[in-house]
């Protein structure tokens, strides 16, 4: 836990997708039981874990979450359904892909999460935010920089001979 | 003849394949020679790098630059086109999202140099030569292009103005947009100059294809053979058409190989991979974790499939950990 | 960040709810931190924002300042998500250019840490200050309500909300899966604490579900689907086979006697097994409605084929049919209302006392029948073996409050026992003992009652009972000991007692879990369904259209069951008097000219709102039928489909709002 007498250290931070019948409603349902849990996660409201887009999931970790969360309803227990099922077949091909990408799988998790459990919330949430704690910052936003640092190494030295060739 | 507008034409990391589309277009490329001055295309041309340098800033209308950004002398040239060029256009899929050679954002560049130079099978090199960038040889220093770590786009290199998309681009997008820039109506800064909807519009096989498909496997081709008469993807083959923008006259489809979205996403979509992987894996039919992974073996290397021609301009860019 | 637009004027406000939100967050500092954010024009941090003077602000501003969007940063947009929206449209605004930040539930009450806290609720306010200036503006759309409602149950629960819509006029469906309604309550002697015979208050109500003309009665029936969504569903509802054909039979039971079964032999249901009946029978003499029916698993017709079928003959009115099978029907209702009631706990589930192995063992239930005047012995309470108990022992918390069985508090069990207590007493004069853990009699009277009964001399012992079992000093009496500790004088008492009643707890029906899948609303992890809010909307599911009444929502007694009964009625009423209802305006639909026609929509919806328009060669989206769940928006793979609320540049935004803390993270320097 970040303590505020020190200089402020890092802690992940974790985008979620909670879909709005069960997981949203169970975090919900943790604060009206005042469940505490870790701060580190950053809820993002959709209706169904099916709405979750892969596209939003790298686009959370392009823009420098740490880890992404998607909660949905239990197998069987779809709101809309089966929305939860597509949401799992597109997630065991992602973290595949992701994991190829070089982003270690706990970084990406897909939880099943009823209205109901509300200390479910917690107990993902701590466990999560101590696995990311332990892998450390993903950090792509400073990573995409730091790649570009050679194009700026290259810029000057260009800049430079093309003002050696015009004298 | 000086009253024509000038135009250049230059490759980065590229095949060729986009100079090539150039040629192709046959009797038409009259029709472009005798509407623009090209001031540079080193394929065709016998014009040197400082004879564009001698230009004024801005003077050239439209450089069409093709190739991903590798090397140092890349990003010279580009620089130095977009200095001296109105318009800059990403030719083809490498200019546009990095190409087949952006796959090798997947591997550190000492990886590829070793195993290019030492690993490989067909190498004998027991001393383990490497190129070098700086070489004196009898007072006389000869530089090589510095090779980057990281494979990129045109835009993420220069500002780019419009891009047409394809591996190569077919010879109609091509003349469509120099048509467009003859006659100064030209579409928004950032516009793909390609119809902005997926391949299956265009695709002779499109119905064929099932409204209640399921993959109980995926299939690769030269595994496999193609049924000419159906839609590919129906057959369990990873055709990317409908994550894919059409123009190309679903070519490879025709010839019975699958899409593999050189024409990169539509305007709609920031990640093709991603957007493809989505839609694919929701009508996987399986529900059970174990299920869905055994039907997912087919799919053996996701990055190679779904950014085949897109990896440096994907969300993610390049592997993370390298 | 690069979003600004002249067009774009955001009003923020963060609610300090009292202490809740501004005891954790720095509700000054995110006020102060949103006004830097790009296109906000107004911050305010405000005492409560859901009270009037709080949308009194939003409303002012956005006409004094021009506002064109709107966030608030409260609590759960479950709770007053609506009430802003309304203040946004108050104002002049449409009421989709208003985004809710959930800084209450989602983040003060559940963390410890103040200066985090405030953090959390800067990176959440920002995300819903870049999603804001993308809403468009929406409409919600009206959906008729069809006036018919189905009642599921006819318990007391659905019994009270069928009557009450019938008598305002509604047609109502009461599905009962039984042969008759009445449900647990029918079973009961007396009810606490009042002590008025249950059958008395009950049987009227029963009849007059009977007789109502705005009541279809369907019992020995039920549902086995249901499709479609507020204001029109479809159910499908099974009608089981009783082998009699309803329309004919008068209960004149005359089949039952002409059973080739001379004797009644086997157990009786509705008696919990204390009395026998024959394989044609009426369930208890009051069964609502008075229509036999045979059991084929007891039924020599259909075990052998070899019976003479007396019954068939017997029967003047033809009513008796043996080759009926199971008939499905289709109704189209507008609402629900779920009362499909509770289990009690199968006392085996606690071996250690001895049900089901000692004769001397019953269950509250069977009490309840062997007390009951018209029950298997007319109201005298004789034991299995034949003797009269002298001394009884009532075993409090059976199956409840025990983590091996069920966590929660019954509710019923201490006030059913007093009750139990009252009336064994009063039919056999035995000396009662009352084991108990904690005595919970909340309601009105019921403390009253508790006391007075005590005073009759019952005694009770304050320790959660630990064995039962024969007492072997006295093999004549069979007497059983109940062992103890009696926590007050912090002793193990050992109590010889003639009889044990075990006063077993509620729990989830058995099914519980498939109905809810079929009804699509949720349940907690034990079973029991769960209301929209428990205080707000207590009787509504998450799902529109669909209420709860009774115990199926948690254990209750009989006066909160029908307060609740009509309660779901009321809300039913109000659905149906309105004539519509507006829903979300979160539906997909598809740019026809940017689809491709690739048809990977199609199959992912699961209620066909997707189909494949032949002649256009292009998907299209019923809306009508569309739920907004999104599941084929982030399946395109070209990105032409497109969900109101939930459009990709709106996540896109708030991903990227929640993603932008490093600006701000110098900022944050606490003392």
């Amino acid at each position: 836990m970040p303590n505020h007498n020190t200089e402020k250290q890092w802690t992940p931070k974790i985008v979620a997708f909670f879909c709005n019948w069960c997981t949203y409603t169970a975090a919900d349902l943790a604060g009206v039981s005042r469940i505490k849990h870790a701060p580190n996660i950053r809820v993002i409201r959709v209706m169904c874990s099916g709405r979750v887009d892969p596209q939003f999931l790298l686009d959370a970790f392009a823009k420098g979450a740490d880890g992404v969360l998607i909660g949905g309803c239990h197998p069987g227990d779809c709101h809309y359904i089966e929305g939860n099922y597509k949401c799992l077949r597109r997630f065991q091909l992602l973290q595949k892909m992701t994991t190829d990408m070089g982003i270690e799988p706990d970084r990406l998790r897909l939880e099943w999460i009823s209205a109901s459990e509300g200390d479910k919330v917690r107990v993902v949430v701590n466990d999560m935010v101590s696995k990311v704690t332990k892998l450390g910052p993903l950090g792509l936003p400073d990573k995409f920089k730091s790649w570009d640092e050679e194009m700026k190494i290259f810029e000057h030295s260009i800049e430079e001979k093309e003002v050696f060739e015009h004298v | 003849m000086s009253e024509k507008p000038k135009i250049a034409l230059y490759w980065c990391a590229s095949c060729g394949g986009c100079e090539e589309s150039v040629v192709d277009l046959a009797e038409d490329i009259l029709f472009v020679v005798d509407n623009v001055d090209i001031v540079l295309w080193p394929v065709g041309l016998d014009f040197k790098k400082k004879d564009v340098e001698a230009m004024p800033d801005g003077s050239i209308v439209a450089s069409l630059i093709n190739g991903a950004i590798r090397t140092t002398e890349q990003e010279e040239m580009a620089r130095m086109l977009r200095r001296k060029s109105q318009v800059v256009i990403a030719y083809g899929a490498c200019a546009q999202l990095g190409g087949i050679p952006g796959l090798a954002n997947q591997f550190s560049l000492e990886t590829i140099l070793k195993f290019v130079y030492e690993e490989a099978p067909s190498v004998v090199n027991e001393l383990k030569t490497r190129p070098l960038e700086r070489f004196k040889d009898n007072g006389r220093t000869t530089e090589l292009p510095g090779l980057w770590n990281v494979v990129r786009t045109l835009d993420q290199v220069i500002d780019v103005e419009y891009y047409i998309p394809g591996c190569p681009p077919s010879p109609k997008l091509l003349k469509e947009a120099v048509l467009a820039l003859l006659s100064g109506h030209l579409p928004p800064v950032g516009t793909v100059l390609a119809p902005d909807i997926a391949l299956c519009e265009e695709c002779s096989k499109k119905d064929t294809k099932p409204t209640d498909l399921k993959f109980e496997s995926f299939k690769r081709t030269h595994l496999w053979e193609v049924d000419p008469e159906k839609c590919l993807l129906s057959q369990g083959f990873l055709c990317m058409g409908p994550a894919t923008r059409s123009g190309c006259g679903a070519l490879c489809v025709e010839g019975n190989m699958p899409c593999t979205g050189c024409y990169g996403p539509t305007s709609r979509v920031r990640d093709q991979g991603a957007k493809f992987l989505s839609s694919i894996s929701s009508s996987i039919g399986a529900d059970s974790v174990e299920d869905i992974d055994k039907i997912l073996v087919g799919i053996p290397d996701p990055v190679g499939t779904f950014y085949r021609y897109g990896l440096p301009g994907s969300m993610l860019k390049r592997k993370v950990v390298l | 960040m690069e979003k600004k637009n002249g067009q774009i004027r955001i009003g923020f406000y963060i609610c300090h709810c009292g202490s809740n939100i501004a005891s954790m967050v720095d509700v000054a500092k995110v006020s102060e931190y949103a006004a830097s954010l790009p296109n906000v024009v107004v911050s305010k941090d405000y005492k409560y924002m859901c009270s009037d003077p709080g949308q009194e602000m939003i409303i002012n501003d956005i006409k004094e300042n021009n506002l064109t969007r709107v966030v608030v940063a409260a609590c759960s947009p479950f709770l007053h998500e609506n009430t802003f929206r309304n203040a946004t449209f108050q104002g002049g605004l449409n009421q989709f250019y208003f985004q809710m930040v959930n800084t209450r539930e989602h983040n003060a009450w559940v963390h410890l840490e103040a200066m985090a806290t405030t953090e959390k609720a800067l990176d959440l306010v920002r995300a819903a200050i870049y999603r804001v200036a993308e809403h468009k503006p929406l409409e919600r759309k009206k959906v008729p309500i069809h006036p018919d409602v189905l009642v599921l149950g006819g318990g007391i629960a659905g019994i009270h909300s069928a009557l009450t819509l019938a008598n305002a006029g509604k047609k109502v469906y009461l599905v009962e899966r039984e042969p008759t309604i009445g449900g647990h309550m029918a079973m009961f002697d007396k009810t606490f604490p009042t002590l008025d015979c249950a059958a008395c208050i009950l049987t009227p109500k029963m009849s007059a579900v009977k007789n109502h003309p705005n009541i279809v009665l369907w019992t020995y029936a039920e549902i086995v689907g249901l499709d479609g969504f507020v204001g029109s569903y479809k159910a499908k509802i099974k009608h089981k086979p009783r082998y009699i054909i309803e329309e004919l039979c008068v209960g004149c039971n005359d089949c039952i006697e002409a059973c080739v079964y001379k004797e009644a032999r086997f157990l009786d249901e509705f008696n919990q097994g204390l009395s026998k009946r024959k394989p044609v029978y009426m369930p208890f003499p009051q069964a609502t409605p008075q229509i036999v029916l045979i059991d084929p698993e007891t039924c020599i017709h259909f075990k052998s084929a070899k019976c003479s079928q007396t019954c068939v003959t017997s029967c003047e009115r033809n009513a008796v049919d043996l080759q009926q099978q199971p008939r499905f029907e289709e109704i189209e209702v507008g609402t629900v209302i779920v009362a499909t009631g509770f289990k009690p706990v199968d006392a085996r589930k606690v071996p250690y006392y001895g049900y089901g192995n000692f004769p001397g063992v019953y269950t509250a239930l069977e009490v309840e029948r062997l007390i009951n005047a018209s029950g298997p012995t007319q109201g005298e309470v004789v034991l299995r073996d034949g003797s009269h108990p002298k001394t009884i022992g009532i075993v409090h918390c059976v199956g409840s409050r025990d983590k091996h069985t069920n966590q929660w508090c019954s509710r019923v069990c201490c006030l059913y026992s007093v009750k139990l207590a009252h009336l064994l007493k009063e039919h056999t004069g035995a000396d009662i003992y009352n084991f108990y853990i904690d005595m919970r009699t909340p309601g009105k009277m019921m403390e009253e009652f508790y006391n007075r009964i005590a005073e009759e001399g019952m005694k009770f012992i304050r320790g959660r009972v630990a064995d039962i079992y024969p007492d072997r000093d006295d093999p004549q009496r069979k007497r059983l000991i109940v062992k103890a500790e009696d926590t007050l004088i912090q002793e193990i008492i050992k109590i010889p007692v003639d009889m044990v009643v075990l006063s077993t707890g509620l729990e989830p029906r058995e099914d519980a879990q498939e109905v809810r899948r079929m009804l699509n609303i949720t349940c907690s992890t034990e079973g029991f369904y769960i209301e929209r809010h428990p205080k707000l909307a207590p009787v509504n599911t998450f799902t529109d259209g669909i209420f709860l009444a009774g115990c199926c929502q948690g254990p209750k007694d009989i006066p909160d069951t029908v307060a609740q009964a009509g309660a779901a009625a009321a809300e039913v009423l109000a659905l149906i008097d309105k004539g519509y209802i507006e829903i979300e305006p979160n539906t997909a639909y598809i740019n026809e000219e940017e689809c491709s026609g690739c048809k990977s929509c199609v199959p992912l919806c699961p209620y066909t709102a997707i189909s494949y328009i032949e002649e256009k060669k292009k998907a299209f989206i019923n809306e009508a039928l569309c739920k907004g769940c999104g599941t084929c928006v982030a399946a395109c793979p070209s990105g032409s489909i497109i969900q109101n609320l939930f459009e990709d540049e709106e996540i896109f935004s708030e991903i990227e709002g929640i993603l932008n803390f490093r600006n701000i993270q110098r900022e944050m320097s606490y003392a």
